[in-house]
């Protein structure tokens, strides 16, 4: 009657454990800190440099000299310590942790509000700040307090226009921003049978948004098959009844396409109520919705036509953009109009390249849309893929056709 | 841990895009940070920071993980942050730069003098003393040294 999350650390929720840390990874933005903090502990060591990974993805390729000079000092650490280094345009952090190198019942921390998404692989995963991996990077542990859980029972299969990212927004509006607070949502029922890898990560990457520590997914023969193309071989985790502390029931068949209204992401409403608002920017990626299937998804809704307004697209990894290369998704989606941008979180953060100007609205696959986080006095709506293709296309928020 | 400062109030769900923006992120400067904490809130409250215990609504610190937003807090001369419930990689990063955060509901008392001890676990405003749930003893331990940076120099 344990929960995953108890499983996987060994202890009950509400016990505060000192724990191993199997995977522990950051970004050019978070590693920057984490490397200072760690000189300032004294540069006394690395753990274990093949279990540590630095990924540059958050402003890449450096947009001013400033970011440049922090880079090149943590890519010269990263190489000279001999860390797992993906430099820009390898992809965004928890994508590339994705990509073969996160296992069932691994113990993940990540420098990075979103590490949360691992969790999808049946991994307990969760966020830390950078003076937190500082001291993993010294002794390879650090302390959790074991969460309580949400259960999140999905039943049946999304239809019509509705996708994972709906689903999502369904249970993000639900809980609210802070009703995950401290705990571990697992995602439980049949309807998990129905969901391929990219769609459990993105329901696992939007557990954040709640205030959870992470998202779960049992592994199972989707997991293992998944994992098995990137050459690992792992085993699927035994489901077991637990007493969750609270328990969501979605029947994703009734999920229609929705939207989160800034400057909160738990205000969704349907598209449909917004229908018509004039959008000035469409922005497609992220560690939210920016894999191989949201772009080819995005690609057959847009082949042939022309967007209506500037629309950004941004793949997740440099793997996700070999794919849409070799099977012509890049090429559709150049066709109809769109900008491509380096493997990256591209301009979600408003950090660099895509950010908003004063008044102006985005609809983006994203996951936040916090006051400026585009930009400062722009808007930023959060949909789904095909919400996004739609209204690329009219140039307002439209709601998609049923394929 | 004992403190004393002037309240100042804040809202519920405080985000750490709030607390410093994406745009002021890439620099090991931390006056910049202290300089453009709450900007996109209200520009004129950094400057009002200084000795202030800000006090919020629930949820203080949600969103990205940026340590930054902790930082900029303290180097703005915040002197703690009271509030119902904090976002957790928050709460964890601002314990470890030694910031004291204080778990509590104290309305909006904007100007008022708020007092704490940690250690003995409480909190008072307007003569008014409340009792706190303890913080565990290595989160004391990373206050009292100052942070956890300065915690593990001293270590072994």
């Amino acid at each position: 009657m344990s929960s995953l999350s108890e499983r996987i650390l060994g202890a009950r929720a509400g016990e505060y454990i000192d724990r191993k840390v199997d995977r522990a990874y950051v970004h050019d933005g978070t590693g920057v800190l984490t490397l200072e903090a760690w000189k300032g502990m004294g540069s006394r060591g690395l753990f274990d440099p093949s279990r540590i990974s630095v990924i540059f993805d958050h402003i890449v390729p450096a947009n001013n000299s400033t970011t440049a000079t922090l880079q090149h000092e943590l890519r010269e650490f990263a190489k000279g310590s001999f860390l797992h280094f993906s430099d820009i345009g390898g992809g965004i952090c928890h994508q590339c942790m994705s990509e073969g190198i996160v296992l069932p019942g691994e113990v993940v921390a990540g420098a990075d509000s979103h590490s949360c998404t691992l969790g999808a692989f049946g991994a307990f995963s969760t966020g830390v700040g950078a003076t937190d991996m500082a001291a993993i990077w010294l002794t390879g542990e650090t302390w959790f307090k074991v969460p309580q859980s949400i259960g999140i029972r999905l039943q049946g299969a999304t239809t019509g226009a509705a996708e994972a990212k709906d689903v999502a927004l369904a249970y993000v509006g639900q809980l609210g921003m802070d009703g995950g607070s401290y705990k571990a949502l697992e995602f439980i029922g049949d309807g998990t049978g129905s969901l391929c890898m990219d769609e459990r990560l993105l329901l696992c990457n939007l557990a954040a948004e709640t205030g959870a520590k992470t998202g779960m997914f049992y592994a199972d023969d989707i997991t293992v098959e998944y994992l098995a193309r990137y050459g690992q071989s792992a085993g699927e985790q035994e489901k077991e009844p637990c007493d969750y502390v609270q328990e969501l029931e979605i029947n994703m068949a009734d999920v229609e396409p929705l939207i989160a209204v800034p400057p909160r992401v738990d205000t969704v409403r349907q598209v449909r109520d917004l229908a018509g608002l004039p959008v000035d920017q469409v922005f497609v990626g992220t560690c939210t919705n920016g894999r191989y299937s949201d772009l080819a998804r995005f690609a057959r809704m847009v082949r042939g036509n022309k967007v209506a307004v500037r629309t950004i697209v941004v793949p997740a990894s440099q793997e996700v953009m070999k794919e849409a290369i070799r099977t012509g998704v890049l090429t559709d989606i150049v066709e109809a109009g769109c900008s491509i941008g380096t493997p990256g979180c591209g301009p979600c953060l408003g950090a660099h390249m895509g950010v908003i100007g004063e008044g102006e609205v985005c609809l983006s696959t994203a996951n936040r849309n916090f006051r400026n986080r585009m930009g400062i006095g722009g808007e930023v709506y959060l949909a789904s893929v095909a919400t996004a293709a739609a209204t690329a296309l009219e140039g307002e928020i439209t709601e998609p056709e049923v394929p | 841990m004992r403190g004393k400062g002037r309240a100042v109030c804040l809202g519920a769900d405080i985000d750490t895009d709030v607390i410093i923006a994406g745009r002021y992120l890439r620099t090991k400067d931390r006056s910049i940070w202290a300089q453009h904490v709450f900007e996109d809130l209200d520009p004129d409250l950094a400057p009002r920071l200084s000795g202030a215990v800000i006090v919020a609504g629930k949820n203080f610190g949600c969103g990205s993980s940026r340590e930054q937003a902790a930082i900029a807090l303290k180097e703005a001369g915040v002197i703690a942050v009271v509030a119902p419930g904090f976002a957790r990689i928050f709460f964890r990063n601002a314990i470890n730069i030694g910031l004291p955060l204080i778990e509590a509901d104290l309305g909006c008392p904007e100007g008022e003098t708020v007092r704490f001890d940690l250690e003995s676990g409480w909190v008072e405003l307007g003569g008014k003393r409340s009792r706190l749930r303890p913080l565990s003893p290595h989160m004391l331990d990373v206050l009292r040294a100052g942070g956890l940076v300065a915690y593990w120099r001293v270590k072994r």
